[in-house]
This record gives structure tokens, sequence and C-alpha cells, in this order.
């Protein structure tokens, strides 16, 4: 697992409240990890502050998975 | 249209004399001072460095993590002695009709906490807007009266009363109205505050409101004593259940005492000053005895605001000569807050609690902290200094007064079967 996605994990498992074993790729924030709205607002915050960057709106829409938020933070978190 | 009868039949607290009602109430017998150097923070640059902070409370007892990072700590409180307060009064959700069960929450500030660290992360951010998105639903003052439903499933009547110190006396005398009036079965009240922070020291040292007995915390809240100087802040919760008499009955419930009147005011006079001659405050004691229909001669204990300020203390005194002339010699008064601190929007929830348990008892909780006369204040009045006093409780009046000149006072009498 990279550096990027064991930190998306701890701040998921830290934010949710949930056991890490239930934070798999494809676990949807609002469906399988019991985040509302503002949780997932919380997380996407969380995700600019740990990483140093910002997350535009119509780009935060489609993080609605721990895959999503993985693959994007990867892709765009200067390494 | 026949006013119906409200009873308490069950009680929480989470004070800096203890966090169960039985801990509190033995706090208040034996005349213990709640107060200690502040733990919740670093006040060494503060003017005053003491406060009467709840210790050893462990959210995880009531809710979980997850739902404990959603609330601010007045919340926490607040959902705190709502649980204890429902397990007293024994009642089975599944039995009462939810509709008809409501809550009624006072708090005279909110999250404090929140809203400070908020701001300050902002404030020591480049501008650009970083808001925690659970800011506003923590920290505004009505979401323990949200949260406190949603927990137990309760629709009716759902609101917050904010009245700085007296708010939690208003909840107190909306939930009595709601049940008299036969809009509800049952309204959980009482009130939550948690404002020992940077800010609620700061601010309320600024208004040069607070103790700054540094040098000896435990007596700084000596409400009547010659040298007292000023409150000291208090933290806490307090709940009651209050139930409409028939529907107590009918279900076995215990019952500590009755609600039979309450009465509000205010000063018309200045934001944070009495008024000098207690205009307001000799108006809400007639408004509840009114209300109440009894005269000031059935009146055995005033639990006084008595929030050791120089000013009010006396104001209060004289009001209580006033109200209830030759009588007054004969009322035990005293004023929990010199065990407790002055828990702001709570303090009219615990205070009820404590004149509720002086019934029980037959034992009225101490002044303490007395040592040294006051000329302005009248020595033929009962202050119950230094020690509780043995004393049978038949109706006790407690008052409770905000910055802001809001009064409100409300009256218990024991039920006889």
């Amino acid at each position: 697992m990279s550096e990027i996605a064991q930190k998306v994990k701890q701040i998921i498992v830290d934010k949710l409240g949930v056991e890490e074993s239930e934070v798999t790729r494809e676990a949807s924030f609002t469906n399988d990890l019991g985040a509302d709205s503002l949780d997932t607002v919380e997380l996407i915050m969380e995700f600019e502050k740990e990483f140093n960057i910002s997350i535009p709106d119509d780009q935060a829409e489609n993080i609605s998975t721990v895959g999503q938020a993985v693959d994007y933070l990867e892709a765009n978190v200067n390494k | 249209m026949q006013l119906k009868r409200a009873v308490i039949t069950g009680l929480g607290a989470l004070t800096p004399l203890g966090n169960t009602v039985q801990d509190y109430w033995q706090g208040l017998a034996g005349g213990v001072s709640g107060a200690g150097p502040i733990t919740k923070f670093d006040a060494e640059k503060f003017k005053t460095k003491f406060a009467c902070e709840v210790r050893g409370f462990d959210a995880g007892q009531f809710m979980d993590r997850k739902e404990a990072r959603k609330m601010d700590l007045f919340t926490q409180y607040g959902i705190a002695v709502a649980q204890q307060a429902f397990e007293d009064a024994n009642i089975d959700l599944g039995k009462i009709n939810l509709d008809r069960a409501g809550v009624i929450w006072g708090s005279g500030i909110g999250g404090l906490t929140t809203f400070q660290n908020e701001v300050a992360d902002f404030a020591k951010g480049d501008g650009t807007p970083r808001f925690n998105p659970f800011f506003i639903p923590k920290m505004i003052a009505d979401i323990c009266a949200g949260l406190i439903s949603m927990r137990w499933g309760l629709r009716g009547p759902n609101y917050a009363t904010v009245s700085a110190c007296a708010s939690s006396t208003h909840a107190l005398i909306d939930a009595f109205n709601t049940i008299r009036l036969g809009k509800a079965d049952i309204i959980i009240t009482g009130g939550s505050e948690a404002a020992v922070t940077e800010a609620g020291i700061g601010g309320f040292n600024a208004m040069k409101a607070l103790s700054e007995r540094n040098d000896d915390p435990k007596t700084a809240s000596r409400p009547f004593d010659k040298d007292r100087d000023g409150f000291v802040l208090g933290e806490g919760a307090g709940a009651l259940v209050v139930e409409e008499y028939e529907h107590a009955k009918k279900r076995g419930a215990k019952i500590y005492a009755e609600i039979i009147g309450g009465g509000m005011s205010a000063d018309a006079y200045h934001m944070t000053a009495p008024h000098p001659e207690g205009l307001g405050v000799i108006a809400v004691m007639k408004n509840a005895l009114e209300d109440a229909g009894i005269s000031p001669e059935e009146v055995d204990y005033v639990n006084v605001h008595g929030t050791s300020t120089p000013l009010g203390d006396v104001g209060e005194a004289r009001a209580i000569q006033r109200v209830f002339g030759e009588h007054a010699y004969k009322l035990n008064i005293s004023s929990t807050k010199s065990m407790t601190g002055h828990l702001l929007g709570a303090a009219g929830a615990i205070e009820s609690i404590a004149s509720i348990l002086a019934m029980q008892h037959n034992l009225v909780p101490p002044t303490i902290n007395h040592f040294e006369s006051d000329e302005a204040l009248d020595p033929k009045l009962n202050f119950t200094f230094n020690e509780a006093q043995a004393r049978e409780v038949k109706v006790a009046l407690s008052n409770t007064f905000g910055f802001g000149g809001h009064n409100a006072s409300i009256i218990f009498r024991k039920v006889e079967d």
C-alpha cells in the first residue's frame, strides 16, 4: 500500500470511527462507511490539509469511495 | 381550560461537585467547594486562573467516539445528563407516545470551544476559508435539544432557551407550561454549559465579573460575604424529566416534586448591572408566587441567584425582603454557587435539582465561605452560612438572573401521596 493510501485510510478511520478492515478500495463513504454529507465534506478537507493541496468542488464530487480518493491524491499530490 | 399538573420524575447532573445526582448532593450537603486551578487550558496569563470544572468526564460512557467528535463539550454534557435523567425516570421508550415527548434545553452560550477554535484557525491562515462543516451545527445553542431528540426519538416540542444565566430556568418554566397546557406528556429539560475556555475566562475577566482570588480558589465564591469579588465560572449540566401528573401516576413513576409556578421578568435597565432598586427581581418572585397561587409565607427555602458579585447579592437580598416581608426572616436562603461556581445557562437546572433534593432530604444546602458579615445585608436573614441546616422543605423557590436583565424564578412543592 502506498504512503498516500495508508494516510487516507488513517484519516477515514479517525474521522468516521470505522475499523481499518472496513476501509477497502471499493468502500463508499456514504453507503458503506456511514458518512453523511457533512462527514464527506470534512473528509475532503482533511485530505486537503494532510496533503497540502486544494481539491476543487467539481472534482471533490467525484470522490465517493476510498479508491477514488487514493487515485485522485496519487495523481495530484506532488511527490 | 383545566390546567394539568407537572411533576419531576427524573434527574441527571454533571457538576463540579460530582458527575451523578448522588455525588452532587453529597457535595452540596457537605459544603464542598468545586473550585480549583484551570486544567482545560494554560491560564497563566489570565487574571483568573481557577474555575469550577467538571472532573473525570468520559464522553465514551455515554456515546461512541464518532458521535462525540461531532459534539461540542456542552452537548456532550447535555447528552450525558439526559441519559442519567431518562434512566432515573425509568421511562420505557416503547410505552410512551414519542409524539408527545419533547425537549426544551437551555444554554447561555452554546459551543464556545468550537467557535473559538474554528475562528482561531481561520485567523491563523492566509484568509482562505477552511471552516469545518460541523462548525455551525456543533456551535449553535439549540443543537443539544436537537441531538437529545434524535438519540431517543422524541418528536414533541423541541427548542432551546437562551437568556444567559437564566436560560435553563426559562427552559423549566416552558416545560412546565407545555405540560400544564396539555401539549405534551413528557418534556426533558435543563441546560448545559462548557465555557471554561480562553474566550470564556478572558471575556468574563474583561467585564470584571470574575473573582480574581487566585491564592485561594476554594474560598473565592463567597456570596453575601463582605469580601466577595465576583463569581467563579463553573461548567456542567443538569437534566429534569417534567411529566404530566396522571401520566406519571399511571406508569408508577417516582415523583420528586411538583412544579407549581414560574415567574419571568426583565430589569429593563442595563446590559450587565442589576437594577439598583431590584425592580425586575422583585417582580419575578411576585410573578412566580402569583402563578403558583401561594402566599409568600408558604415558602421554606429560596435558592438564590447569589453569584458572589458586590452589587447583585445585595440587590437580591433586599428584593427578597420586599417580596417576603417579615417572613423573609423565617426563610432558609442559600447560594449553592458558593460550592458549584456559576454554571451560566446550566445554573437554573442544577439549582432546581438542589432545591428538589433539599425537599427530599429535608436539608438545606449551605452558602459556604462566609467569613465576614456585610453591613449592607440585614443580619436577621438566614443565609444558611457554612453548614447545611436540617429543615422540612415543603416549598422551594429558585432564582436565576441573566446578563441582559432576564429574570426567571420557579417554585417546587413536595408531593404528598
